[in-house]
């Protein structure tokens, strides 16, 4: 990362430089809506334009011949969502495989991200006058709230939508305790709705921070393990320790990616996955 | 680590994205599969079929093909029958001309030999008559003994 071992910075200073937005100005509080965090909205954007691109292309060149390479995999992977839509829905809805395949595909890019060399993107930007960048846009928890939030507002527009005001409060309300007995029933309402309501409202929280704290992880372990030749710099080619130092980072790089790439891929699929079936559920009556 | 506009931009841009798709991807790519799907099922109709036909059709000849040789097998049976009743014809007419031939070959031996013997027996009378006449010397009217001769040659 830094040229000579003078200039290396100390762990702390590398992990906490790693680690902050490249923001237009710096944050007050935890809360604060006059910030944006520019280098998550520009990996976020380019990432949708490839996917949409890639997947608009398919789109757009989609034949009922024969396909070549390109359409059969776009189609086998269209196929596939599709398949866990219905394996997870039995109703009909023209929005849910589309969401489910946007944010399938859009979430595995995101984490995908990880595997560019943690420092080489942050380290061009560096060249660029920029002085952070973060690459992986599924570890800002703005990215991630972002999708379960809209998630969420989704399951509350059908729930509403399918079961009316009344059927979806009325789900809350009824169980899981339940009977014929009027006054037993009333007595069972608030108990219902503690148990309820909080488990319903954490649903976001959980889906968001899942896909989060995954990744984010991930790639904190890229970071400790740059940490092994970082303060040695250049000047680590000059003695066999340091070659040692060199190898075992490489070698424990690639089975960290490896590790990461099945994270990737399993945190995708599971955040699409919960994603069906919340929307099913407030789809379906009980 | 904080929440801030980014979350409403990403809100935005998902939103848009997944519309992007709704509108413009997922349609397109579905209908090219299910048209294929389509296609490959009536193909395969198309196929079963042609394999039916084939089998009517390869029925049809058999049947054909059966009905032929049984033909082409009565005409050579006829043949033969008419050929042999022709060849029977044939034998018993031949053996009822020579039968004929014989019968009348006979008829003309036995004219004959009746002849023969007529003539032979008139000759012996008359040699007869001709050595008792030199033995008597004297003529004998042959008319006069007309009626003796014929006895005569009628004994012998």
């Amino acid at each position: 990362m830094v040229p000579s071992a003078a200039e290396a910075p100390s762990p702390t200073e590398y992990i906490v430089h790693h680690i902050t937005y490249l923001t237009n100005e710096a944050p007050r509080g935890v809360v604060d809506f006059s910030v944006v965090n520019y280098d998550s909205v520009f990996f976020s954007i380019l990432l949708a334009v490839a996917f949409g691109g890639f997947f608009y292309v398919a789109a757009r060149r989609a034949t009922a011949g024969v396909p070549g390479r390109f359409q059969g995999f776009v189609e086998w992977v269209v196929e596939w969502v599709d398949s866990q839509v219905k394996d997870a829905f039995s109703g009909k809805s023209r929005l849910i495989a589309p969401l489910a395949l946007t944010i399938f595909c859009w979430v595995l890019l995101f984490n995908l991200m990880d595997l560019i060399p943690i420092d080489l993107l942050p380290d061009a930007a560096r060249g660029t006058g920029l002085g952070h960048l973060r690459d992986v846009p599924s570890t800002d928890l703005n990215v991630v709230f972002g999708l379960s939030l809209t998630v969420f507002a989704l399951v509350l527009y059908y729930g509403v939508k399918m079961k009316g005001l009344g059927g979806f409060v009325g789900e809350f309300a009824l169980n899981p305790f339940k009977s014929r007995n009027v006054v037993l029933q009333a007595l069972y309402v608030p108990v219902n709705l503690i148990m309820e309501v909080p488990s319903f409202l954490a649903r976001p929280v959980s889906l968001a921070l899942r896909l989060y704290g995954n990744i984010y992880a991930g790639e904190m372990v890229f970071a400790l393990l740059a940490l092994l030749t970082l303060s040695r710099g250049f000047a680590a080619l000059a003695s066999p320790t340091g070659w040692l130092f060199i190898v075992v980072q490489a070698a424990l790089g690639v089975i960290w990616s490896l590790f990461d790439a099945f994270i990737a891929l399993l945190q995708a699929f599971i955040f699409m996955i919960l994603t069906i079936i919340y929307l099913s559920q407030a789809c379906e009556h009980h | 680590m904080n929440i801030n506009l980014t979350l409403i931009i990403q809100m935005i841009v998902f939103v848009l994205l997944v519309g992007f798709v709704m509108r413009w991807v997922w349609p397109n790519i579905l209908r090219a599969v299910d048209e294929r799907t389509r296609k490959i099922a009536l193909g395969l109709a198309a196929a079963e079929k042609g394999q039916q036909d084939l089998a009517q059709a390869e029925q049809r000849s058999d049947a054909v093909l059966r009905e032929a040789r049984e033909r082409a097998h009565q005409i050579v049976e006829q043949a033969q029958r008419r050929a042999n009743e022709m060849i029977e014809h044939a034998r018993s007419s031949a053996s009822a001309e020579g039968q004929r031939l014989l019968t009348a070959a006979q008829q003309q031996i036995e004219l004959e030999a009746a002849q023969a013997r007529d003539s032979l027996r008139k000759d012996v009378a008359q040699l007869a008559i001709d050595t008792a006449s030199k033995l008597l010397e004297r003529e004998i009217d042959a008319r006069a003994h007309a009626d003796l001769i014929d006895k005569l040659a009628a004994r012998i």
